[in-house]
């Protein structure tokens, strides 16, 4: 299967990370899809939680917004939000959060609320909802999300959620006791930690991707694993459920508008 | 004891000028038609409080409603940036406004903390974030028993709630049921509630452990059919997520959302919600 877009290999990548025994806090965008489509395919009994309070939820077609009335219907539970971040976050029941960013630093570190000062901000983006409790109390977390230096840089303007900080031990020395960002899914590479510094370091190259095209989209010099593996493309069963799910998606948000 | 008035009469009575206001409904039972009436009647000044100021609040702010705004996440769901919001906080239009930004987890605490009759929620939150540093409702505490640091934060007591729900019956008890959010925290931690339900019936028909708030705990009931639109009420009808994409252009253009909120806001009444939920009937 050669005839796939980069993005669409990055949700397929993603969703190959998750298993049938997750329970996973989902965001909304790219994350939304690549669970959804785990749960289409290799990992059918997948437990997926989004933070309008729906727990073990299935939906036909993505969801919009964390909180259409598609996630409470196919639920096993919709708790309220209270509950939510109090019993299932905070009590440590969920094992991955699935996260995306605006920006994002070597680290994990991530902003989604504000380009420049906080007070005088050059672009207000929308801040972080669930994030910061996500980023602290699932078991581990996964970033999925396009690579560009606009994204990918050297120091983010603002730390919406916490990764590993500047690297090292720098989670325990703040007393948090979970993993963080233990892997990052883009449009041209899969990346994990080095395990002392925590930097992100590009496991495998999606196919077709060079050293030069990476360092084009990272605002920081790239670090490479010694055996640098090529991510498998597209099964043509994974572009299929992905298509079907998206074009389902498209058709489902396009119905008439009421006002 | 709830009293059933029409829509224009229960925010007249119950959200003045400089108010601390939460127009609740995560995602889902947003009262849209409450926040248009306000705007309608000129309401200045309010603290604005809501976890997703969503289109409700970008409208309300775009309209010079606000002054001062509590959030957690300022985005159209799944779409993208909140224009009206941005604009006042980039720009000052209409006007200025403070913000007093926390998490999910933080603000849900919040009201929990406000309907529990305590000024602080505490949970395990903001660990290595950067919003402690810029909003002094977010402070520290010790657990006495763990030693463990926790956040603490400012509970949420509004002067008044308001929010959508599907139902009352005659004693004017409310069932609210699907994604039912913060709406119940909203309610008990406000001096005042005003709730708009899609029907009043005479018997709520529910199983035990269903979300009701007694007729009691609410100030004033108004049906208002399709009043959550563009939202939704889960068994009625569904979110209309073709709005919520046209909302971005729409929003994006000052003299564009001036004129589509006489059109369809300043001119209108509350009416006029029931016709444009017809369409979205079939889904929930």
């Amino acid at each position: 299967m050669s005839n796939y877009t980069p993005v669409e290999l990055m949700t397929i990548a993603a969703s190959r990370a998750l298993s049938n025994d997750d329970v996973c806090f989902v965001g909304i965008g790219a994350p939304s899809a690549a669970c959804n489509l785990a749960r289409l395919t290799h990992a059918p009994d997948i437990t997926l939680i989004y933070e309008s309070g729906t727990i073990g939820t299935k939906p036909d077609v993505l969801p919009l917004s964390i909180g259409d009335g598609e996630l409470c219907d196919t639920a096993v539970t919709t708790v309220p939000v209270p509950e939510m971040f109090r019993y299932w976050l905070q009590g440590g029941r969920i094992t991955i959060g699935f996260l995306s960013a605006a920006q994002l630093d070597r680290f994990g570190n991530i902003n989604t609320t504000v380009i420049g000062d906080y007070f005088a901000p050059k672009v207000r983006l929308p801040g972080g909802g669930g994030a910061p409790e996500i980023a602290g109390s699932c078991g581990e977390i996964y970033i999925t999300m396009q690579q560009s230096t606009r994204g990918f840089v050297e120091k983010i303007d603002f730390f919406t959620s916490f990764g590993h900080g500047t690297g090292g031990t720098a989670r325990e020395e703040i007393g948090l006791t979970t993993k963080g960002p233990t892997l990052l899914i883009t449009d041209l590479a899969i990346w994990k930690p080095d395990p002392a510094t925590r930097e992100f370091t590009v496991v495998s190259l999606h196919p077709g991707v060079t050293r030069e095209q990476m360092a084009k989209s990272v605002g920081w010099e790239i670090r490479y694993a010694d055996d640098v593996e090529t991510t498998p493309p597209p099964t043509e069963q994974e572009l299929a459920v992905l298509r079907d799910l998206h074009a389902r998606t498209k058709l489902a948000h396009q119905q008439p508008a009421g006002a | 004891m709830a009293k059933f008035m029409p829509l224009r009469d229960a925010i007249a009575e119950f959200l003045h000028d400089g108010d601390e206001v939460a127009f609740e409904g995560f995602t889902h039972l947003i009262p849209h038609a409450a926040a248009h009436e306000a705007i309608r009647q000129g309401r200045r000044n309010l603290t604005l409080v809501r976890l997703t100021p969503d289109i409700i609040y970008d409208q309300m702010i775009g309209m010079g409603c606000a002054s001062r705004i509590v959030f957690s996440y300022a985005g159209n769901p799944g779409v993208g940036l909140l224009h009206r919001l941005r604009d006042a906080v980039e720009n000052a239009w209409p006007n200025p406004i403070e913000i007093c930004e926390h998490s999910h987890a933080a603000l849900a605490n919040a009201y929990e903390a406000g309907a529990s009759g305590l000024h602080c929620a505490i949970f395990r939150g903001y660990k290595g974030a950067d919003l402690p540093k810029v909003n002094k409702d977010i402070k520290t505490v010790i657990c006495p028993f763990s030693g463990e640091e926790l956040a603490a934060v400012r509970a949420v007591r509004p002067d008044v709630s308001i929010i959508h729900a599907q139902k009352a019956d005659r004693d004017g008890n409310v069932l609210v049921e699907g994604i039912v959010g913060v709406q119940k925290e909203a309610v008990l931690a406000a001096k005042h509630a005003v709730v708009t339900v899609e029907e009043v019936v005479d018997d709520l028909d529910v199983h035990p452990n269903a979300c009701i708030l007694p007729g009691w705990t609410v100030s004033a009931i108004c049906e208002v059919p399709g009043a959550a639109h563009p939202s939704y009420a889960h068994g009625y009808y569904g979110r209309d997520n073709s709005f919520y994409l046209e909302w971005d252009r729409i929003s994006a253009d000052r003299e564009l959302f001036t004129a589509w909120m006489k059109d369809n806001v300043l001119d209108e009444t509350p009416k006029v919600f029931v016709s444009r939920v017809a369409a979205l009937r079939s889904g929930t």
